[in-house]
């Protein structure tokens, strides 16, 4: 069996995994804490209660982010040790940053939220998860460096048979990053925004008459509103990352588009079915001139297909095929967006009926639980073709993934992470959806209601 | 002081950091089972370490992160050499941590029965493991002119390590219940006394042979006089810790035993100094501070963030410590 098939496998499934959980960390530490400070500032039993009860699901989904996370931080080294030793000058530091800043603060801080009821001042309580949730998203800004020297390497040189760090600064302002980052970090705030929005919902229809059903109807409002300002920054910072893929990673673009020859307009596809070994499509449905409207903001302009991106590569760079895996990145592209602009149009309806008051229609209430699972449908696919329409490289332009892999590790051993690791995380995603339905289902409990002026 | 050689040492006091942080609570986690007899017995236990296992783990993180950021070629041959034990660490560390988080999220018998065990299994593994993998690095593993492991898993298991395996799991046990002892009150501390007299000589017992037997195998750690000293503190750490027992001084007991294990450590990274991987095949094809290393820029940037950060973590973790300070009551709320 091919190793840098199993290994590519291994990282797609063990990051993969790990991001279902930390857009939800990134949004919902932010909600809570907002939560809490509502709390802090009013003393209303409601806000603590929503704290108690949002704070406990934040926290089943911290524990699993956090210890998929920890594979995260070694598997470069596993299974990638050529790329490892070939950008470790430059993209070790991110990942050491990254510890040392945010996974020191998140973590210990978390500590003092969970325990410290009764033995720290309310304040510092609610400064506490104030730092859990900016820890977390400094997090994010290190390890979308890292991501972002992959996709657009900048500041560095090729020395003694490896890529060097020649300005930290370049790297650190790596022009990506400015879309890449606010894209992740609103991925994160409308994940958690439609998870409050659909357990919001879900409890406002099977259990209208109980007492906490005005609370879930505050939760409801916010998860709406943060839901809708999340998705219309997505697609903002969507839509410019499209732009300059056109400049910086145009091969990228043409295989969301499965956009094999150059034209100028060139259009929107809306429909394509792919001939993976002949390169070529076989059905094609396309809005005229749309892709060149997108890209250039005018009716015309010259977008280039795949074939002549592929003659330049190899008159660059060499022999071989530069054509990433199509039919994946061009459905993947279209599911982020499909379910991005659906979240959209449901996040405003909820927001209108929460802003006019006026009733929430059932099947709007009934559609949103099955909601959330728009949010992790659009940030894995989202990934996914970020990832696989960089393909071959590893580093754009720089180093290939056939390269990379660990040279003393046999296709055996990865091959037995690979089960492993799946198995394991089958077996806990299973165990955290049991723990999400049974603490969602069983809501505000009457220990978050006691007490007013306690904090947690 | 270059500063190659001060990332080794900022390395292996990261190293040294996690081996006494998480170390007691490795230990903990193991004597929840052991010590703790029913549900609120093991709650109790695994309340002492509920607020820092997380931030105590972060410490192994930033190691592995330090050690990809200043000596490249370390991370990408370490972790690739040691492949399947530290696939068997991850899956230690994911299983404990998650199970320490979970165990009291849901109101069956059978649930936290599971998680206990995976509580314990998980610590008792990560405890054994580290052991190990770090004395690979000192003991030497085939490595091939370009740093290429030429070896297969049976390499990685040679009795020094081995033997140092068993080391680490004495010792962790040990400082987690010298931690407990700091922790608990009433019954359950009481209960720790006879297994703290008893696990005393067999970490002595253990340490000696380790000693003995690392000076036997290993040359390098005859070579360079750092080793032999700190092998000597480690010694007599480990001695005053366990004959005089502090029996009526558990804050004492658990300092020597923080000294002994940071004596360990040092005496461990000061015989592999200037290298940080040792090839058993031939020395030239070890791993040095220096073919290993990033360029000085790089390094200098990384001492710059170091110098800021490291400094503001120890504070606010510190802290945590400061704050959670008091003996657990079996009565206590809140939390998990």
């Amino acid at each position: 069996m091919d190793v840098v098939l199993l290994a590519r496998a291994q990282f797609a499934i063990t990051t993969v995994y790990h991001f279902f959980f930390v857009p939800l960390t990134l949004g919902l530490s932010l909600l809570v804490a907002v939560l809490q400070t509502m709390w802090y500032k009013t003393g209303k039993a409601e806000y603590r209660a929503l704290t108690k009860f949002w704070g406990r699901l934040f926290l089943v989904n911290f524990a699993i982010g956090v210890v998929t996370g920890i594979v995260q931080e070694f598997q470069f080294g596993m299974n990638w040790s050529n790329y490892s030793a070939f950008v470790g000058d430059i993209f070790g530091a991110p990942l050491a940053i990254e510890a040392l800043l945010a996974f020191f603060m998140e973590s210990t801080f978390l500590g003092l939220w969970i325990f410290g009821e009764g033995k720290i001042s309310p304040r510092i309580h609610t400064a506490s998860i104030w730092l859990v949730a900016i820890g977390s998203n400094l997090s994010a800004i290190w390890i979308l460096l890292a991501n972002s020297f992959m996709q657009h390497p900048v500041g560095f040189t090729i020395n003694n048979g490896r890529a060097e760090m020649q300005d930290f600064f370049a790297l650190a302002t790596n022009p990506h990053i400015f879309l890449q980052y606010p894209h992740v970090f609103f991925g994160g705030l409308t994940a958690a925004g439609f998870f409050m929005l659909g357990i919001s919902a879900w409890h406002l229809l099977r259990k209208p008459n109980n007492p906490t059903a005005a609370m879930f109807k505050t939760s409801f409002t916010l998860g709406a509103a943060a839901g809708l300002v999340g998705a219309l920054f997505v697609c903002m910072t969507g839509h410019m990352q499209g732009v300059s893929l056109a400049k910086n990673q145009p091969m990228k673009l043409a295989a969301a588009e499965a956009h094999y020859e150059t034209a100028d307009p060139a259009g929107l596809s809306v429909f394509s079915i792919m001939d993976a070994d002949k390169d070529e499509e076989l059905v094609s449905i396309r809005v005229p001139d749309l892709l060149s409207f997108m890209v250039y903001s005018k009716a015309r302009g010259e977008v280039k297909g795949m074939h002549q991106l592929n003659a330049e590569y190899q008159a660059k760079y060499g022999p071989g095929n530069y054509i990433p895996p199509v039919t994946l990145t061009y459905w993947s592209f279209r599911a982020m967006v499909g379910a991005g602009l659906l979240m959209i149009a449901l996040a405003a309806l909820a927001l209108y009926t929460s802003i006019r008051k006026v009733a929430v229609p059932h099947l709007l209430l009934a559609v949103l639980p099955w909601a959330i699972a728009l949010p992790y449908l659009a940030n894995s696919t989202g990934w996914l073709m970020a990832e696989l329409g960089r393909q071959p490289w590893i580093v754009q332009g720089v180093m290939k993934v056939q390269d990379a892999a660990s040279p003393s590790v046999g296709a055996i051993s990865v091959l037995i992470t690979v089960v492993g690791f799946t198995l394991l995380y089958a077996a806990l995603i299973l165990t955290t959806i049991k723990l999400f339905r049974y603490h969602s289902a069983a809501g505000i409990t009457a220990a978050d209601l006691a007490g007013t002026s306690e904090i947690h | 002081m270059e500063l190659n050689t001060l990332w080794f040492i900022l390395v292996a006091v990261l190293f040294t950091g996690f081996f006494v942080l998480e170390g007691f609570d490795f230990g903990v986690g193991i004597l929840s089972l052991l010590l703790g007899k029913n549900e609120v017995e093991r709650r109790t236990i695994l309340r002492t370490i509920g607020p820092h296992w997380d931030g105590n783990e972060v410490w192994l993180l930033t190691a592995g992160g330090a050690i990809f950021a200043a000596f490249p070629r370390w991370y990408a041959v370490m972790f690739s050499a040691l492949y399947l034990p530290l696939f068997l660490l991850l899956v230690a560390l994911i299983l404990r941590g998650l199970a320490i988080e979970y165990r009291n999220k849901f109101h069956t018998e059978t649930w936290r029965k599971r998680w206990d065990i995976a509580i314990f299994i998980g610590s008792l593994l990560a405890a054994i493991l580290v052991g190990v993998a770090i004395t690979d690095l000192l003991h030497g593993i085939p490595l091939d002119a370009k740093g290429v492991f030429t070896g297969n898993f049976l390499d990685l298991v040679h009795p020094f390590p081995v033997l140092a395996g068993v080391a680490s799991l004495a010792v962790f046990t040990w400082i987690g219940l010298l931690f407990l002892r700091l922790k608990l009150q009433g019954e359950l501390l009481t209960r720790t006394e006879p297994m703290a007299s008893k696990l005393r000589w067999i970490v002595l017992v253990v340490f000696l042979a380790l000693g003995a037997v690392g000076f036997v195998v290993d040359p390098l750690l005859l070579a360079s006089p750092i080793p032999v000293k700190m092998a000597a503190v480690t010694a007599a750490a480990t001695l005053l810790a366990s004959v005089l027992h502090f029996k009526k001084q558990p804050g004492m007991a658990f300092i020597w035993a923080i000294v002994a294990i940071a004596a360990t450590s040092i005496t461990a990274f000061g015989s592999l100094f200037p290298n940080t991987m040792v090839s058993s095949l031939q020395e030239t094809f070890n791993l040095t501070v220096s073919n290993a290393s990033s360029t000085p820029y790089t390094l200098k940037i990384m001492t710059i963030v170091a110098a800021i950060f490291v400094p503001i973590v120890l504070v606010y973790q510190g802290f945590t410590f400061w704050i959670f300070r008091k003996r657990i009551s079996m009565s206590e709320q809140g939390g998990y």
